[in-house]
């Protein structure tokens, strides 16, 4: 049980090490400088806005690819088949997040395999290899398992005798959807749009590999102004920005009662 | 009632599909490239080889990074089977000042973007004048490898009955003999399963990786580099096919650990299932 004791309060400490080291840095070297370039200077406020709407953009799509999936996986698939349908959404959400964003980065290229197909069917080309529409492609893609499972967990924990009653009191499929079933998965949306839209908002690997010259994220700032420029305080200041977004975002998700599915 | 016509249950088959396919299609597409006779890539291929593995699995570079992605992988994952099966039963079995928090804390790394994560312990090690090397990588890797151990062990003891402790210890048992014959085999399966999901998580990480590893390349890190640069891709298309295969290997083995067993309480058994994937 000592052992127990030590371990924990070890790790206790040394969480609060590093929340302290980073607080430290902070209160030492934080001028209000930091936040007035990061205000001021229009280049940092497009590249926050970007981060902020593609995530947005990632957490609505991946909503709407997943509640219909979902919806098949928990309520309509056999017995057998959700077994396998769940590890098929699982080996992509623990497999190399790296190798995916390279593999879409030869799908996208343009010379890759979506050019080709389109060529041969004779939409010509598109040129999205390295812009904004690519990191909204794979973003979704990527975070996409991180959304079904609390989507279908929520959708499972719902009881047929509820959309039953509702079928039997005459209500079409869509308004059983919109009215019954919406509001009891809303707490499962909520949790799956916690991991999409915070995984965006600190991603740089993405933006780097697939997004084009011009669509830097915050994360790319911030790794910059560590790795390269050594200016820490700068980038811990940037860091704030998603920070108190995904802090307002938690208790935002709070309200809706995201916590009890995860 | 939705989904019980046949029109509307095909279109649900249909969109489950699609998902299925939109989400195997890149990493079929991976297998495939390495297979890719010319150093350009470009869609079709022109035929398959195995030409570039040879030269790959010679490149000295590359075999660095690999031996150190071992290494770090297998250390962290060591630390984390520890630390993180002594922190669930803490937070399980005591009730203590708090443990509210402490769990919370525990999520935390998870929950944050590595980026947060791998600046504070950037500016930490400098602050502190430690230099860059493999046991600063451990340590980053072991923040994350804890929680998932952490994650899975509590919610196999959560599943087991306390009365098996309790029948263990009216038979006479002290609490070593309860913990060697009686909890150890209900979470062994549990633990392997943790660990098996934080080696694979640790030997693909490269945000936190990039901030705790100095000038030395894990293997994330130089295919990382490589990509960005368009350097040695057949190379990289090779080595990736390899870390694709050896993080779903993990990842199926551990689904087939953590499945209910006879001595566990099976409240819903999917349930508990999704809602385990859920927040491991």
């Amino acid at each position: 049980m000592l052992i127990y004791m030590a371990a924990l309060a070890l790790l206790f400490i040394s969480a609060l090490w590093r929340v302290d080291s980073l607080t430290g840095n902070l209160v030492h070297s934080w001028t209000l400088d930091n936040f007035k370039t990061l205000f001021t200077v229009p280049a940092y406020r497009t590249i926050a806005l970007r981060t902020i709407g593609i995530a947005a953009a990632v957490t609505v799509t991946d909503a709407i690819l997943a509640v219909p999936f979902a919806f098949y996986a928990a309520r309509l698939a056999p017995k057998r088949l959700q077994s396998a349908l769940f590890v098929a959404v699982l080996i992509p959400l623990w497999s190399s997040y790296l190798v995916r964003v390279y593999a879409w980065r030869l799908i996208l290229a343009k010379d890759g395999i979506l050019n080709s197909v389109l060529g041969n069917v004779g939409l010509g080309s598109v040129n999205i290899g390295y812009s904004n529409w690519a990191m909204w492609i794979v973003f979704s893609y990527i975070w996409l398992p991180f959304m079904i499972l609390p989507v279908w967990s929520a959708i499972e924990r719902v009881p047929d005798s509820y959309i039953e009653a509702s079928a039997d009191l005459g209500a079409s499929g869509w308004r059983t959807f919109r009215t019954v079933l919406m509001p009891l998965i809303l707490p499962g949306l909520a949790a799956g749009s916690i991991f999409t839209f915070s995984l965006t908002l600190g991603d740089f690997i993405t933006p780097t590999l697939v997004g084009g010259a011009g669509s830097d994220f915050i994360g790319n700032v911030v790794y910059q102004s560590v790795g390269i420029a050594n200016n820490v305080p700068f980038a811990a200041a940037f860091a704030t920005v998603p920070l108190v977004i995904m802090g307002l975002y938690l208790l935002l998700a709070r309200r809706l009662g995201a916590f009890e599915a995860l | 009632m939705i989904g019980t016509g046949r029109l509307s249950r095909v279109a649900f088959a249909a969109w489950a599909a699609l998902i299925m396919l939109f989400l195997f299609f890149p990493i079929a597409i991976i297998v495939l490239y390495a297979f890719n006779p010319s150093n350009i890539q470009s869609w079709p291929l022109h035929g398959l080889s195995t030409k570039w593995f040879s030269s790959t699995w010679h490149n000295e570079e590359m075999r660095q990074a690999l031996w150190l992605s071992v290494r770090a992988g297998l250390l962290s994952t060591a630390i984390a089977v520890v630390l993180g099966s002594m922190a669930a039963f803490a937070v399980h079995r005591f009730r203590f000042f708090g443990k509210e928090a402490i769990s919370f804390l525990l999520v935390l790394p998870l929950a944050l973007p590595g980026i947060i994560t791998g600046m504070a312990l950037n500016s930490f090690i400098t602050y502190n004048g430690v230099t860059f090397s493999l046991t600063t990588i451990i340590i980053g890797h072991a923040t994350f490898c804890i929680v998932v151990v952490y994650n899975n062990v509590l919610a196999r003891l959560r599943r087991t009955q306390t009365s098996l402790v309790e029948a263990s210890m009216d038979l006479g048992a002290d609490g070593w003999q309860t913990f060697r014959f009686v909890i150890l085999p209900t979470i062994a399966t549990a633990l392997v399963a943790g660990g098996l999901l934080a080696f694979a998580l640790s030997f693909d990480e490269v945000v936190v990786t990039t901030f705790t590893a100095g000038a030395q390349n894990t293997l994330p890190l130089w295919i990382f580099g490589n990509i960005r640069l368009g350097q040695q891709l057949p190379q990289v298309n090779v080595v990736v096919l390899f870390v694709i295969a050896i993080t779903v290997i993990p990842i199926a083995l551990a689904q087939r650990l953590t499945r209910d067993t006879g001595i566990l309480r099976r409240p819903t058994a999917q349930t508990g299932r999704v809602r385990a994937g859920a927040t491991a």
